[in-house]
């Protein structure tokens, strides 16, 4: 029986452990340069004119994202007063009300696998579903049938944020409730939800996340790709946000497909050299990230504010 | 001498103990003094943050024999056994004063590998924690880690181990069970072997057999005195009538600080501080 | 607080004398409505599972009795609108062999950092280093796909023309981004995972001399492996569902190959590109498109539920 070398034991571990932090540089490191380049290729972008103008698909001097932004606060507002009613009451139910049953096990199971399926089957539900089996009520590929698209997509996400906030409500506060006389629901109404308020705030801000950054199921859906009116109800048809930059993205990849084809593209030669449409595209990143960071500000800022005054 | 210690009534205190007791802590405790000690702390303290968990303890520790560190709950006594083979460095915030000097060497001295250190010092759980492993994996797993061995070796070495820790007649017909599958008494005995089988010279054991049954601690204690024929022994026991048993020598903690160090039956029998008698009859703990 | 309190005292004895007063049923209706809405809320998600089920159902069981399953399942030309060889080729093994390639590659990029990730953040790194590195990592994870697939297109495809000859788009943006994409998913999940193990273990091992990365490696990760292999699996089911990267940047061509440098499509990349537009009702395509959807979806279902299988294990053992 040799003596393993303490020398090699403690280099070993060294090794690995400079691996693992290459690993969270590599991934940091990636995430800096997505926003640096996305935010250098918007810069000439980042006017009035992008947030005013309506898009267009001839110059991307005149393009802009008015209606995307029209549309998303419209859907993503259908979205939240769909599904945080829904997903509160059901995320209430499994956590306050729900025995520990075997139905209850398989309405957990069910929402948590709703959770993982990828965002384009919602779009084919949302197409086959609201847009036609129900197109007299949606008016087609309209505001709502995105909105109930989404809602269905964004649901389980509310339920299980729901039932962690309702679970981290301490016991005594509701049995304080129920030892006063009040009933089940009085309780939870009266202590309980306000109690959680911070963690159902974290929940509407998720949601509404989710549906300002999915883009799959609106395109699949069929939402507009460029649009030059404000969408007025939500029977009207519509472009959001993330499905405009993906049109902008688009518009110089058929330059490129046919200068691939033809062998004629450089490689290496910077997608910046097709006349701005990246741009473009990325000015329009640029609100969505700046919409979705203000977001999560403001409720990180709400949530501190609501847990502090508790205190 | 366990005789003695139920006839001993207590008395009722005219004041909450603790306070009374508080202020019987002797500024020099009395301490009975070892020479060539395997290990000895020289005014040894640990701080969590500020608080102090064991402030200047000083004591010596003979070779081959078996010491208990004694006293209530809190008092430091694990604090000060982990102190011995370093285990405190693993706790976030936890700083240590003082020499602890093992076989001569300063623990927390400048070249001593924890590591290395810990292969000498072996460590007994309060609550037996074998991995979810075989029973054979569990035993082999500190030799694989610090030794090349082949497999005939390692057979050896596990059987070698588990006899000395006398569980090779329950399980050597099933070492390759997963070792969850034991009893309370037996996992802890399997846990002993797994300490065992890497060969230290010193065994801690941090209330050994305080999760166990009567007639499961009788088997550790029993197996206590064998070891100590190739080791030395640090027990910490709240159980006085434990201590009484198997020690050679009794250290009395109390709030971090040491109170008395003397042979068990002279600390036990003539206390030479009013705190130890206190503790002795059972008027505080 | 002790406001609330004190009214919801008043109120409480308001009502229960009013109850006195009241028939009891009453109460008891309204408490009970209470709870068969909520039930319903519940019960909504199933009702989604199974209409998504059915709706995906309608058009593939027509798309079936058109087009057999062998020929779906076995055939390595996809040509929904074009006639190959006389006419429409419906088989899915390109986008299939596009799937599993991308989402195969990019979770073996991202597993591994992912895990790594998880070990340093819960075995060695400060706790400054933690308090930054995790909110970090969970803005990665909200980045919009649509901003990864610009990305990719951006700067990830420049890039590898330049070093391995790939072309503008390739099926490798895809993988390198959606590889990085995954690393939150994963990270996260596997510290949860670790720090689900109770620590005596780890100490026992310390306790025996082992380096805090033996410890790790030989006693933590073993006793959380399930915990671990269900995040892996989580990982690799995004992967497998992710649409945006792949449309915008591994290209359209839709050819049964193992090139990762050349154009590749996936399931989901293709129900994106082929839905965009107008597609009848009833047409082959359009049956087409959810034929692969309802593929899509049975294969994400089958890697939850192993992966929640997995996690339930994993939580008896250690809860």
């Amino acid at each position: 029986m040799k003596l393993r070398s303490l020398r090699l034991r403690k280099a070993i571990e060294v090794t690995f452990v400079a691996v693992f932090l290459i690993s969270i540089v590599v991934a940091l490191g990636t995430l800096a340069m997505l926003l640096g380049s996305v935010v250098s290729t918007a810069l000439p972008y980042l006017r009035t004119e992008v947030v005013v103008n309506y898009a267009s698909a001839v110059n991307p001097l005149q393009a802009g994202y008015a209606a995307a932004i029209v549309g998303t606060l419209w859907v993503v507002g259908l979205t939240l007063l769909f599904s945080i009613p829904l997903g509160v009451a059901a995320g209430v139910y499994l956590e306050e009300y729900a025995p520990r049953s075997r139905l209850t096990r398989f309405l957990e199971a069910g929402v948590a696998n709703l959770a993982g399926v990828p965002s384009v089957v919602f779009g084919l539900l949302g197409l086959a579903l609201f847009v036609r089996i129900l197109r007299d009520i949606t008016g087609g590929p309209t505001v709502l049938a995105g909105a109930l698209t989404m809602t269905i997509l964004v649901f389980p996400y509310v339920v299980i944020t729901t039932q962690e906030a309702v679970r981290a409500v301490p016991a005594s506060l509701r049995e304080g409730a129920l030892a006063l006389g009040a009933t089940k629901w009085q309780a939870i109404r009266g202590q309980v939800l306000p109690a959680g308020a911070p963690g159902l705030l974290t929940a509407v801000i998720l949601a509404a996340s989710r549906a300002m950054g999915e883009t799959a199921p609106l395109i699949v859906i069929g939402a507009t790709f460029f649009q030059s009116y404000l969408p007025s109800d939500p029977r009207s048809f519509f472009v959001a946000l993330p499905v405009q930059i993906y049109g902008y993205v688009g518009l110089p990849r058929q330059d490129f497909l046919d200068l691939n084809r033809n062998g004629i593209l450089d490689p290496g030669e910077p997608l910046l050299a097709s006349g701005g449409w990246p741009g473009v595209a990325a000015a329009g990143i640029v609100i969505l990230l700046v919409i979705l960071f203000a977001f999560n500000i403001v409720a990180m800022v709400a949530r501190n504010r609501m847990q502090r005054r508790r205190l | 001498m366990a005789r003695r210690l139920f006839f001993l009534k207590a008395e009722k205190p005219a004041q909450p103990p603790e306070t009374v007791s508080a202020e019987l802590i002797p500024p020099t405790p009395s301490v009975v003094s070892i020479s060539d000690a395997a290990i000895e702390s020289r005014n040894l303290s640990v701080f969590y943050g500020a608080k102090a968990a064991i402030r200047a303890v000083s004591l010596q520790m003979s070779r081959r024999q078996t010491t208990a560190i004694i006293g209530p709950s809190g008092c430091g006594k694990s604090t000060y056994l982990r102190a011995i083979n370093r285990m405190n460095d693993t706790i976030k915030g936890c700083r240590t004063e003082g020499e602890l000097l093992v076989d001569g060497e300063d623990v927390y001295g400048p070249n001593v590998d924890p590591v290395l250190l810990r292969r000498k010092v072996g460590l007994i759980f309060q609550k037996p924690n074998p991995f979810p492993k075989s029973i054979y994996e569990n035993v082999a797993f500190g030799v694989r880690i610090h030794y090349r061995v082949t497999d005939e070796e390692l057979d050896g070495v596990v059987e070698s181990a588990l006899r000395q820790a006398d569980l090779w007649d329950e399980v050597s017909d099933r070492l390759g069970d997963g070792a969850l599958s034991l009893s309370g008494g037996q996992q802890q005995r399997l846990c002993i072997a797994r300490a065992l089988a890497i060969e230290p010279d010193f065994l801690l054991m941090d209330e050994p057999c305080s999760a166990l049954d009567p007639i499961a601690t009788a088997r550790i204690e029993d197996l206590m005195f064998e070891l100590k024929k190739d080791m030395t022994i640090i027990i910490v026991t709240h159980n006085m009538q434990q201590a009484a048993r198997v020690a050679d020598y009794t250290a009395f903690l109390y709030l971090g600080r040491l109170v008395e160090y003397n042979r068990t039956r002279d600390l036990f029998e003539r206390p030479h501080e009013e705190l130890t008698e206190n503790y002795i009859t059972g008027r505080f703990g | 607080m002790s406001g609330d309190t004190e009214g919801l005292q008043a109120r409480t004895r308001l009502k229960g004398a009013l109850a006195s007063l009241e028939p009891r049923y009453v109460w008891e209706v309204g408490e009970k409505a209470v709870r068969a809405v909520l039930f319903l809320a519940a019960a909504f998600a199933i009702v989604m599972a199974i209409a998504i089920g059915l709706s995906l159902l309608g058009p593939t069981v027509s798309f079936f009795g058109k087009v057999s399953p062998l020929e779906f399942f076995g055939g390595t030309i996809w040509s929904p609108d074009i006639p190959v060889g006389g006419s429409v080729q419906f088989g899915v093994l390109p986008l299939m062999v596009g799937t599993l390639l991308v989402a195969g590659a990019s979770s073996a990029i991202g597993l591994p950092l992912g895990f790594g990730a998880a070990i340093y953040l819960r075995e060695y790194a400060p706790g400054r280093v933690r308090e930054i590195v995790k909110p970090v990592l969970e803005i990665l994870a909200g980045i919009p796909t649509v901003v990864l697939g610009f990305f990719a297109l951006l700067v990830v495809s420049p890039f590898l023309q330049s070093w391995f000859g790939a072309s503008f788009f390739s099926g490798a943006n895809a993988i390198v981004v959606i590889g990085i994409m995954i690393v939150p998913i994963v990270s996260s999940l596997s510290e949860d995972a670790l720090t689900a193990v109770p620590t005596d273990l780890r100490d026992g091992a310390l306790a025996l001399g082992a380096t805090r990365f033996e410890a790790t490696t030989r006693v933590v990760v073993p006793a959380g492996l399930s915990g671990i292999g269900a995040s892996f699996l989580l990982a690799f089911s995004r992967a497998v569902g992710e649409t945006m990267v792949v449309l915008i940047a591994a290209g359209q061509h839709i050819r049964l190959h193992f090139n990762i440098f050349d154009q590749m499509t996936t399931m989901s990349g293709f129900i994106a590109k082929r839905a965009t537009g107008d597609v009848p009702s009833g047409t082959p395509v359009y049956d087409a498109l959810f034929a692969v959807g309802f593929t899509l979806f049975v294969m994400t279902l089958l890697l939850n539920l192993t992966s929640n299988r997995l996690r339930s294990h994993f939580r008896e053992e250690y809860e």
